[in-house]
């Protein structure tokens, strides 16, 4: 158990938050919340802000709305034989805001700012685990 | 509270060094600032080495540097807050000398973004933001302030031939400064047609690596008065932070809210309104920022900023000169020089000593020194 297959690359295999990755793998989107204080993040956290409660895992649905997005043509090195790709920040229902890739089959003339996309847990070749948002 | 003046100011041109190490071009820069502010080394009691560390193949350069100048045994050290290093050594420096622990203090910001491989560069772009939760789905520094962009453009119609002028009258300006790395006009029409590095922004849209280094000779008022009859005065100083994930801030992705908590706090300690400024040099890493920045600091109404470079508004003669010095985006931008070399602009402004583009009868320039993928900000108000 490691946090070392979450990403297209990863550069942090350490963290409280394993448990993420886990889940990841198993097709479910976590996120965590302050017993305390009620606050809801995504991404999780080991440790609520507020500095008062423990945290707890919950699952969230996914369903989000695209906030922005870009088409990435001169990508770091890790990444140069994948351009292009799409990033894009959008909000699940629930609240917090997700960055993640679009998915390449979207042309840029169907992304609309708002719509309505779903993130999506994905098992890589070589089992390394993402998320993406799909077109719904 | 007693005033600080920079009394020296220093710049290397921006360009590709191949022939110098960051030893040498740190000197460049220091020997400028210390011939400006006619002082000598030993009449300075600390330096304060400002550069995004990881560019740099020396770890902790501020020991070879500082030893290079000739500054010790005074107490040297490293300043790194990515692309606004030297305007926060500018902060630690007026706090050495308001404290009274110094009377004159170098700030020196460098960056040889040249010294490593391209493909090095890329591996440290590639981790610009959070590594645990962004960087591992490619994330660039143009790929972020492309997501502002295109927030930006939904949110108030900003099109991407507002965002060409930016660039246009940046290298137009650069044309006149003869230490701009980029010295040839272009138009909208080359902006548009560049290539797409990360959509909507284009090749023109972005500022280039480069080399270089620019210092700042800061002294306390007593000092400054002995040594010079002109001295430029620290008005006012903000410094703030933003989360560094893009999932942590304000969903709108269409200002920077460092910018705006920074530039308030600046505003109120110089006792003046963003109407009193005769001129302003912004961090304009991307011809978006510039926009996003007029905004924030409060040069015209917000989600105005397309119309804002539209009209012209930010040459000389309009409502506010920005960038005049051709910005980042064609004075180039080696990281750790770029806020004292907005520093630098500022001061020969106000002492009337900026030649074709002077501002006539300025007073108060304000520098924007915004850092990274947005999570630090310094703006700095200076007065005559």
């Amino acid at each position: 158990m490691s946090f070392g297959k979450f990403g297209k690359v990863s550069y942090v295999s350490e963290t409280k938050l394993q448990e993420f990755e886990k889940a990841l793998e198993a097709g479910r989107i976590m996120g965590t919340k302050c017993k305390t204080c009620g606050k809801l993040y995504f991404p999780p956290r080991a440790d609520c802000a507020c500095m008062k409660g423990d945290i707890e895992w919950v699952e969230l649905k996914g369903n989000c709305r695209l906030l922005t997005y870009s088409t990435i043509y001169f990508a770091p090195a890790s990444f140069r034989y994948e351009v292009p790709y799409i990033l894009a920040v959008a909000q699940f229902e629930e609240g917090p805001t997700v960055l993640a890739p679009l998915n390449k089959d979207l042309k840029e003339d169907e992304i609309e700012i708002g719509m309505s996309l779903r993130l999506i847990p994905m098992e890589l070749a070589g089992g390394r685990v993402i998320y993406e948002l799909r077109k719904i | 509270m007693s005033k600080i003046a920079v009394i020296g100011v220093g710049q290397t041109k921006f360009s590709r060094r191949p022939d110098a190490s960051i030893k040498e071009i740190a000197f460049e820069a220091f020997k400028e600032a210390v011939d400006d502010a006619q002082i000598s080394t030993g009449d300075i009691q600390a330096s304060i080495i400002c550069s995004a560390t990881h560019y740099d193949k020396q770890r902790t350069p501020a020991g070879v540097i500082a030893e290079y100048l000739g500054l010790n045994p005074q107490p040297t050290f490293n300043v790194e807050a990515v692309c606004a290093s030297s305007g926060v050594g500018l902060r630690i420096g007026w706090s050495f000398i308001s404290s009274g622990l110094h009377d004159v203090v170098a700030v020196v910001g460098f960056q040889k973004m040249t010294e490593l491989s391209s493909a090095e560069v890329q591996e440290v772009m590639g981790r610009s933001g959070d590594v645990m939760w962004e960087s591992p789905f490619g994330t660039t520094m143009p790929g972020y302030f492309a997501l502002y962009a295109r927030a930006h453009m939904q949110k108030y119609g900003t099109k991407p031939e507002q965002l060409a002028k930016v660039a246009v009258k940046n290298r137009f300006y650069a044309t006149k400064n003869p230490k701009a790395m980029f010295q040839k006009e272009i138009t909208v029409e080359d902006v548009l047609k560049s290539r797409m590095i990360a959509s909507p922004l284009r090749r023109y849209d972005c500022c280039s690596n480069s080399d270089g280094a620019a210092c700042l000779i800061l002294a306390k008022e007593e000092f400054a008065r002995k040594v010079t009859s002109n001295p430029v005065w620290v008005a006012g100083l903000g410094l703030a932070s933003s989360p560094m994930t893009l999932t942590s801030r304000d969903t709108s992705l269409s200002s920077f809210n460092c910018t705006t908590e920074a530039a308030n706090q600046a505003y109120k300690m110089a006792g003046v309104t963003p109407t009193d400024i005769d001129l302003a040099v912004v961090h304009d890493c991307f011809t978006i920022t510039e926009i996003i920045n007029y905004e924030d600091l409060g040069f015209c109404e917000r989600g105005k900023g397309g119309p804002f470079a539209e009209e012209g508004q930010t040459y000389l003669g309009g409502k506010i000169p920005v960038n005049i010095d051709g910005g980042l985006l064609a004075k180039g931008h080696p990281v750790g020089a770029t806020g004292a070399s907005q520093i630098r602009t500022l001061v020969k402004q106000l002492r009337g000593d900026a030649g074709e583009t002077q501002v006539n009868d300025a007073k108060i320039g304000l520098a924007h020194n915004l850092g990274g993928i947005g999570m630090y900000c310094a703006v700095t108000i200076l007065k005559v």
